[in-house]
C-alpha cells in the first residue's frame, strides 16, 4: 500500500477546494475528500492486518524511502505500525466529523476548508515519517493553519488566542529542533554520516550524556503540544477562541502529535534519559491531571471546561509513557485515540449548542433536553465517556493506564498512580455539574424554547465520532492487538536501556 | 600652461557632494531631494573623469562610468518622479513627512 | 457443562430493549414501550427461574457441594500476560439467587410502572433506562472476573443517575441524582485502588484463580501480598478494605449513606428496584462474591465490614425513626437492613455450620428484595394517590386503597420480625450467628429490631390510620390491575419467602447447613418487635399529642436525628468549603494569574523590548538616508583608524 496517499489525497482536496465556486461545492469536495482518507484509513487498517496475519513480522510497513535533500541526509522515509495506524484511523474520523459540523461555514469559506486539509495533510505526513527531520517538517505544517483558523474565524479575544497558541506551539518546535539536532549529531551510521532515520536511529546507542541533555528538549517540546504542564496555556485560550471544527482538530489531532512524538521520538530514541527523568514526567502528569481536573471545577464556559478537561485527559497520556511499562504505554496510546474522539464530540456538542443559543455559559444554559434532545444527548454520552464510563472509549484506555501505572513498583508511582485515580472522582463532580446544569433543570430562558434539534449534517458527524468512541469501549482488544506490538518494540529499548 | 591640480577638482566635488547631502537630508520637498541626489551623482561624475584624465589618461574606463552614471541618473529621475506623482495623487503632497505610514 | 448457553441471553435482553428502545422509542414505541419493556423482562425472569432450577436441582451439585461454574470467559482487555478483564459468566449459589431476586423485582417494577408511568412524555426513555439498569445489574451478578464486576458496577451507577435524575426539571432530581453518583464513585475510587492491590500481588483478575491463590495457605502470592504493608498493614487488608469501601458506597453503609435518601427523587418504582432490592445490596453481593478471602485469609477487614455494618443498620433506624417523609423512611429502612446483611457476614466464618451469618445475610437479601420492594411499590401506590411524599398529607387510606393496605401491612409484618412473615427467618438466623460469635452486635442487632418495628409501624399507621381520609382524593382510585398485580405478588413472596431452603442452597462453601434456631432463642426478638409495634399502636393509631409531647422531651436528641445527625452538612463543608474553596478555586486562581501570567508577562517583556527598539522604524525616508551614511561613515573610520 503506498502511504504517500495520504499526503496526496489531502493535497489534492485542497487544491480543488481553490477552484470550487460556492460554499455547496466547497463543502462536497471537502467531504468527498475527508471520506476518500477515512476509507484510505481503513483500508490502510486492513491492509495492515492482513500482512501481519500473513506473518509480516518486520516493525514498520509499507516503508519507502526517497532522498530529500541527500548533503543534510534528509529523506522523505515512511512507513507505519499499529500505533501509526491508530493516530490515522483517529484523524480520518475526526476530520469527517469536523467537515461536517462547518457545513454551513459561510465567511471565507473556500478559506476555511482549505485550511482545514491542510491542518489533515500535516498530520497524515506527521504520522507515517519515519525520518524525524520529515517529522518536524510536518508538525510545523500543522501549526500554520490552527494560527489562521482561530485568528481569523474564532470569538472571543480570537487574535490574543491565536497568537498565544501559535508562539507557545512555535516555542515546543524550538525546543524540539535542538532535541532533533541533538540526536542527529550524535549519530553515526555505517559510513560515517548523521542520520534523521528514526529506525537507524533506534538501533544506536546514543551516548547518555548526550540522551539527557537533550531528551529533555525533545520532551517538552512535543510534551507543548499536549500540554504539558506548565506550559499548558495555550489549550484553554486557543480551544475557547477556535470555531468549532478548528477546536476539533486541535483537541483531536494537534494535541495527538505532542504525545506520539513524545513516544515515538524521545522516549523511543533516548531510552536511558527516559528512565532518568521519568520521575520529572510523572511529577508534571500527576499535576497536570489534579491540577487540571481542580480548575476545570471552576470554570464557567463550556468550551474552557473541555479544554481543562483536555489538560486534565492528556495528563494520561504523559502519565502512561512516564510510568514506562507496557500496559501504561499502550493505554497511554489508547489514551490519545479515545481522548481524541471524545473531547472532539464534546467541541462539537458544544458547537452545536452555541451555534443556537449564542452562549456557552453554563449559568445562562439549562433544560436543553426538552428542546433539543438529541443534542444533549450527545454532549451526555459526550460527558459520560469523558469520565470514564464503560462502553466507552474512556474507560478502557484510563483502566489500562491504571493498571499499566500500578505494575511500576515504587512508592511514590503508586502515590501518583492513586492521584490519577482519583481524579475521575473531580472529572464526575465537573462532568455532571455541566451536564445537570445545561441539560437538565428548567429551562432559563424563553428563547431557547424554539430552536431547533441537530440538521442532519450534525447528527452524522456526531455519529461518527459515537461510534469510534463505542467501537473502542465496546471492542477494546481490536485497538490493543494493533497497538501492541508496536509498544513491544519501544518496550523492549527501555528494557535494553535499563540493563545497562 | 599651469594645469589647474587635482586637489582643487576633488575639493569641488567634494562640496559638490556634501551639498546634495545636506540638501537629501534638510529638504522635505521631493523633487529638491531629488535634485540633491543628482548633485551627490554629479559630483562622482566629476571624479570619475577627472581621476582617468590625472591617473590613468591612456585609458576610458572612467569615461565610460560616468556615462553609466549618467544613464542610470536619467532613469532614476524618470522612475523617481512617477513615484513622486503617484504620491503626489494619493496624498496630495509631494512632502516626505506625509509619507511616513510605512513604520513599525 | 451441562448449563445451557441461554444464561448469555439473561442479561442481554434487556440491553437489547434498551437500545431498542432508547433509540427508536420515542419516535416508534412511545405507547407500547412498557409492553415491550416488561415482555423482555419476563423471557428473562423466565430464563432465570428456569436457571436456578437448572442449578439447584439438577446440575449445581456435585458430590454435595454446590460448585462455581464458569459458562462463558470471553477476553475481552488483556493487560498482560495472565491479567485481562474478561467477560464470562459465573454460576454459583449466590450467583442464580441474584439472578431471581433481579430479575423477578425488575419484572415487577417493569409491571408496576404500566400504570404508575402513564402519560409521562418520556415513557420510552424511561422503559430503556430500566432495561440498562437490569442489564447492568444481571451483567453484575454474573461477573465472573473482578474488573467485569467494576465495569458493571459503573453502569450501574449510571443507570441509577438517569434514573433519579428522570424528572431532569426538578433541580432537586437534578442534585440529588448528581449527589448519587458522585459520593458512589468516590467510593469505586477505593474500589479501583483495591483491585490495583490485590490483583497486582494475585497476578489474575479471574475471581476463581484470585480466590483460590489468596486463601491457598502457604502460597507465593498470599505470602506476597501478606508480607507487602502500607502504614503497618499489610497488603491484603488494605486491598480487601478498599474494595469494601467501595461496596459500602453501593450500599450506603456509614458514612458513604448521605446520596440513598436523596435518590428518593427519583420515581418510586425506580426505587423501589435500584434503592431497595437491587443495586444497594451490591456492596453485600461483593463482599460476598470475595467471602474466602476475607474469612480465610484476613479476620481484620471482616471486623471493619461487621462494626460498619452494625452502627449503619443502627444509626439508619434512628433516622428512621423521625423522618416525616415516607420514602426517606423506607431509605433509611433500607440503609439499615442492608447493615444487617453487611454485619451478618462479618460476624461469619467460611466453613460448616459456622457459616451461618453468611447463609443468614444471603437469606435476608432474598427475603428483603421482596417485603422492601412491595414497601416501596404500595408507598408508591400511596404518593400515585396523594399526590404527596409527606406523612401528615396522608391518613386513613385503608378504605380506599385495600388491597394496598394489606400488602403494605404484610411487608411491615415481614420487616419487623414477625412469625412466620419471611422476615423472621432471616432475621432469626442473623441474630443466631451474632450471638454466637460476638455480644456487642447481638445487642445493637437486637436493638435496632426493635426500633425497626416501631418505625415501620409507625410510618403504618400515619398513612393508612391516624385520622380520617381526606375525601376529595378518592376519586382517584386505586390504580389500574397491572399496579394492584405486583403488590399481591411481591406480598405472597413477602409470606413464604421464609420458607424457601435457602440453608442448603446458599453457603460460604457450598456444604448445606443444618442447624436450625430454637424457639426459645426466638422469644427476646419476637417480643421486642411486638414491644415496638404495640408502643406505635399507641403513638400513631390515632392523631395524638402524645408523638409531639416524646420529641419535645427527646430535645436535642431527636433534632439530631431528624436532621440526619448533620452528616451532609458535614459533607457539604468538606465539598463547597475545601474542595472548592481551597483547591479548585486556587488551582483556578494559580492558573490563570501564575501560570498563564508567567506566559502573559514573557510576551510583554518581549513586547516592551521591541517597543524600545522600534523608534528606529520610523517610516521617513530621510532617516534611513540618516543610518545609511552615518554607518557608511562609521565603515570608513573603521577602515581608515581600525584597519591593521
Amino acid at each position: 500500500m503506498n502511504l504517500t496517499l495520504f499526503l496526496l489525497f489531502p493535497l489534492f482536496t485542497a487544491l480543488a477546494i481553490l477552484f470550487a465556486q460556492n460554499l455547496k461545492q466547497i463543502r462536497s469536495i471537502a467531504l468527498a475528500g475527508a471520506l476518500l482518507q477515512l476509507v484510505l484509513a481503513v483500508k490502510l487498517l486492513l491492509t495492515y492486518n492482513a500482512e501481519r496475519a500473513s506473518g509480516n513480522k518486520s516493525q514498520m510497513l509499507f516503508e519507502y524511502i526517497q532522498d530529500w535533500f541527500a548533503p543534510l541526509h534528509l529523506q522523505y522515509h515512511i512507513g507505519v505500525d499499529g500505533i501509526s495506524i491508530a493516530m490515522i484511523l483517529l484523524t480520518s474520523f475526526i476530520v469527517v466529523a469536523g467537515i461536517l459540523v462547518s457545513w454551513s461555514m459561510e465567511t471565507l469559506s473556500k478559506e476555511f476548508f482549505f485550511l482545514l486539509i491542510l491542518l489533515s495533510l500535516g498530520a497524515y505526513g506527521f504520522f507515517i515519517s519515519l525520518d524525524i527531520f520529515t517529522m518536524f517538517f510536518f508538525l510545523e505544517v500543522a501549526v500554520i493553519p490552527k494560527f489562521l483558523l482561530i485568528g481569523i474565524w474564532g470569538s472571543g479575544k480570537k487574535e490574543y488566542s491565536a497568537m498565544k497558541l501559535a508562539l507557545m506551539l512555535m516555542g515546543g518546535s524550538a525546543l524540539i529542533m535542538v532535541g532533533i539536532f541533538g540526536i542527529y549529531f550524535s549519530s553515526h551510521t555505517s559510513t560515517g554520516a548523521h542520520t534523521f532515520d528514526l529506525l537507524l536511529l533506534s538501533k544506536m546507542n546514543i551516548p547518555i550524556e548526550i540522551q539527557k541533555m537533550f531528551f529533555p528538549f525533545a520532551f517538552i517540546g512535543f510534551g507543548i503540544f499536549t500540554a504539558i504542564f506548565p506550559f499548558h496555556t495555550w489549550v484553554p485560550d486557543g480551544h475557547a477562541s477556535a470555531p468549532t471544527a478548528a477546536s476539533m482538530f486541535l483537541a483531536g489531532i494537534s494535541m495527538k502529535l505532542g504525545g506520539y512524538g513524545c513516544l515515538r521520538v524521545a522516549t523511543f530514541l533516548m531510552p536511558d534519559a527516559a528512565h532518568a527523568y521519568s520521575w520529572v514526567i510523572i511529577l508534571l502528569a500527576t499535576i497536570a491531571i489534579i491540577y487540571g481536573a481542580f480548575a476545570t471545577m471552576m470554570q464557567t464556559d463550556l468550551k474552557y471546561i473541555n479544554a481543562y478537561s483536555s489538560v486534565s485527559h492528556c495528563g494520561f497520556v504523559l502519565l502512561g509513557i512516564g510510568m514506562l511499562t507496557q500496559t501504561s504505554i499502550t493505554g497511554a496510546v489508547m489514551q490519545m485515540v479515545s481522548h481524541g474522539l471524545m473531547t472532539a464530540l464534546f467541541f462539537a456538542a458544544i458547537g452545536m449548542i452555541y451555534s443556537r443559543t449564542h452562549t456557552r455559559m453554563v449559568a445562562q444554559l439549562g433544560g436543553l433536553l426538552k428542546i433539543m434532545p438529541f443534542i444533549s444527548t450527545v454532549f451526555v454520552i459526550a460527558g459520560l465517556s469523558s469520565l470514564g464510563l464503560p462502553g466507552f472509549s474512556g474507560f478502557v484506555s484510563e483502566m489500562t493506564i491504571f493498571m499499566g501505572s500500578w505494575q511500576n513498583t515504587d512508592q511514590l508511582y503508586r502515590l501518583a498512580t492513586i492521584l490519577a485515580c482519583a481524579s475521575i472522582v473531580v472529572t464526575a463532580v465537573y462532568i455532571l455539574r455541566a451536564a445537570g446544569k445545561t441539560i437538565m433543570g428548567p429551562i432559563t430562558n424563553s428563547h431557547y424554547e424554539h430552536l431547533s434539534d441537530a440538521s442532519w449534517n450534525e447528527k452524522m458527524a456526531a455519529l461518527v465520532l459515537i461510534s469510534g468512541i463505542i467501537i473502542v469501549g465496546m471492542a477494546p482488544f481490536l485497538l490493543i492487538n494493533l497497538i501492541q506490538p508496536g509498544t513491544e518494540i519501544i518496550i523492549n529499548k527501555l528494557g535494553v536501556a535499563i540493563n545497562h | 600652461m599651469s594645469e589647474i591640480p587635482l586637489t582643487h577638482i576633488l575639493f569641488l566635488s567634494s562640496g559638490l557632494f556634501f551639498i546634495g547631502v545636506y540638501g537629501l537630508f534638510t529638504r522635505r520637498n521631493m523633487i529638491t531631494m531629488l535634485m540633491s541626489v543628482e548633485l551627490m551623482l554629479n559630483s562622482v561624475n566629476i571624479n570619475f573623469v577627472s581621476f582617468n584624465k590625472y591617473l590613468y589618461p591612456e585609458k576610458l574606463d572612467g569615461i565610460f562610468f560616468t556615462i553609466f552614471v549618467i544613464t542610470i541618473a536619467a532613469a532614476e529621475a524618470a522612475v523617481a518622479i512617477a513615484i513622486i506623482i503617484n504620491l503626489y495623487r494619493s496624498h496630495h503632497s509631494i512632502d516626505v513627512e506625509d509619507a511616513s505610514e510605512m513604520k513599525y | 457443562m451441562s448449563h445451557p448457553i441461554y444464561i448469555v441471553l439473561i442479561p442481554l435482553i434487556p440491553l437489547a430493549c434498551f437500545l431498542v428502545l432508547g433509540i427508536f422509542g420515542r419516535k416508534y414505541f412511545s405507547n407500547s414501550a412498557g409492553i415491550i419493556g416488561t415482555l423482555g423482562l419476563l423471557t428473562s425472569t423466565l430464563l432465570s427461574l428456569s436457571t436456578a432450577y437448572e442449578y439447584f436441582f439438577v446440575s449445581g451439585k456435585v458430590n454435595g457441594v454446590f460448585q462455581k461454574i464458569e459458562v462463558v470467559n470471553f477476553t475481552w482487555l488483556q493487560f498482560s500476560p495472565g491479567v485481562s478483564i474478561d467477560l464470562g459468566i459465573l454460576i454459583d449459589p449466590i450467583t442464580v439467587m441474584m439472578l431471581v431476586v433481579v430479575s423477578f423485582v425488575s419484572l415487577m417494577v417493569h409491571l408496576f410502572s404500566l400504570g404508575y408511568m402513564k402519560g409521562e412524555t418520556r415513557f420510552a426513555t424511561y422503559y430503556a433506562f430500566l432495561g440498562l439498569f437490569t442489564f447492568s445489574m444481571l451483567g453484575l451478578v454474573l461477573s465472573s472476573n473482578i474488573f467485569q464486576i467494576y465495569l458493571f458496577w459503573e453502569l450501574v451507577g449510571v443507570s441509577s443517575f438517569l434514573l433519579i435524575g428522570f424528572y431532569f426539571e426538578k433541580p432537586s432530581a437534578v442534585a440529588a441524582s448528581k449527589k448519587a453518583f458522585i459520593v458512589t464513585r468516590f467510593a469505586d475510587l477505593g474500589f479501583l485502588i483495591g483491585i490495583l492491590v490485590l490483583s497486582f500481588y494475585a497476578h489474575t483478575l479471574n475471581f476463581g484463580i484470585l480466590i483460590e491463590r489468596l486463601t491457598t495457605a502457604g502460597s507465593p502470592y498470599l505470602n506476597a501480598i501478606n508480607a507487602a504493608s502500607f502504614l503497618g498493614v499489610s497488603a491484603l487488608t488494605w486491598g480487601l478494605l478498599l474494595v469494601f469501601m467501595g461496596g459500602a458506597g453501593k450500599s450506603a453503609m456509614f458514612p458513604l449513606h448521605i446520596w440513598l435518601p436523596d435518590a428518593m427523587e427519583g420515581p418510586t418504582p425506580v426505587s423501589a428496584l435500584i434503592h431497595a432490592a437491587t443495586m444497594v445490596v451490591a456492596g453485600v453481593f461483593l463482599v460476598a462474591r470475595l467471602f474466602p478471602v476475607f474469612a480465610l485469609s484476613d479476620p481484620a477487614a471482616l471486623h471493619v465490614v461487621m462494626y460498619t455494618g452494625a452502627f449503619s443498620a443502627f444509626f439508619a433506624a434512628v433516622i428512621a425513626c423521625t423522618q416525616t417523609d415516607i420514602k426517606r423512611v423506607l431509605a433509611y429502612s433500607t440503609m439499615s437492613q442492608i447493615g444487617y446483611m453487611m454485619f451478618a457476614l462479618g460476624v461469619s466464618k467460611y466453613s460448616g455450620e459456622d457459616g451461618l451469618g453468611y447463609m443468614g445475610s444471603m437469606f435476608h437479601l432474598f427475603t428483603h428484595a421482596f417485603f422492601k420492594s412491595l414497601l416501596f411499590l404500595g408507598a408508591g401506590a400511596v404518593i400515585h394517590m396523594v399526590h404527596s411524599n409527606e406523612m401528615k398529607d396522608m391518613g386513613g387510606l385503608r378504605k380506599l386503597m385495600p388491597i394496598t393496605h394489606i400488602s403494605f401491612l404484610i411487608a411491615c409484618l415481614a420487616i419487623a420480625g414477625i412469625p412466620p412473615f419471611s422476615g423472621f427467618f432471616s432475621k432469626e438466623e442473623i441474630l443466631m450467628a451474632s450471638f454466637e460469635s460476638n455480644k456487642l452486635v447481638y445487642a445493637i442487632a437486637l436493638l435496632t429490631s426493635g426500633l425497626t418495628a416501631f418505625y415501620m409501624f409507625r410510618l403504618y399507621y400515619s398513612i393508612f390510620w391516624s385520622k380520617p381520609a381526606d375525601l376529595h382524593h378518592g376519586h382517584h382510585g386505586e390504580g389500574t390491575w397491572t399496579m394492584k398485580i405486583p403488590l399481591i405478588l411481591l406480598a405472597v413472596l413477602a409470606v413464604v419467602a421464609g420458607f424457601v431452603p435457602i440453608s442448603s442452597w446458599i453457603t460460604a462453601d457450598g456444604n448445606a447447613i443444618h442447624s436450625s434456631v430454637p424457639i426459645s432463642f426466638s422469644i427476646l426478638p419476637v417480643s421486642l418487635a411486638v414491644a415496638g409495634i404495640l408502643l406505635a399502636t399507641r403513638l400513631f393509631k390515632t392523631a395524638n399529642e402524645l408523638p409531639e409531647r416524646i420529641a419535645i422531651q427527646m430535645g436535642g436528641l431527636y433534632k439530631a436525628a431528624s436532621r440526619k445527625f448533620y452528616i451532609d452538612e458535614v459533607y457539604l463543608f468538606i465539598t463547597k468549603k475545601i474542595l472548592f474553596n481551597l483547591i479548585g478555586r486556587p488551582a483556578a486562581w494559580f492558573d490563570k494569574n501564575i501560570v498563564d501570567g508567567f506566559m502573559n508577562l514573557l510576551a510583554k517583556i518581549t513586547a516592551g523590548l521591541s517597543e524600545l527598539i522600534k523608534g528606529f522604524q520610523s517610516g521617513k525616508v530621510q532617516d534611513y538616508a540618516l543610518y545609511f551614511f552615518g554607518g557608511i561613515a562609521g565603515l570608513i573610520i573603521a577602515f581608515i583608524y581600525l584597519w591593521k
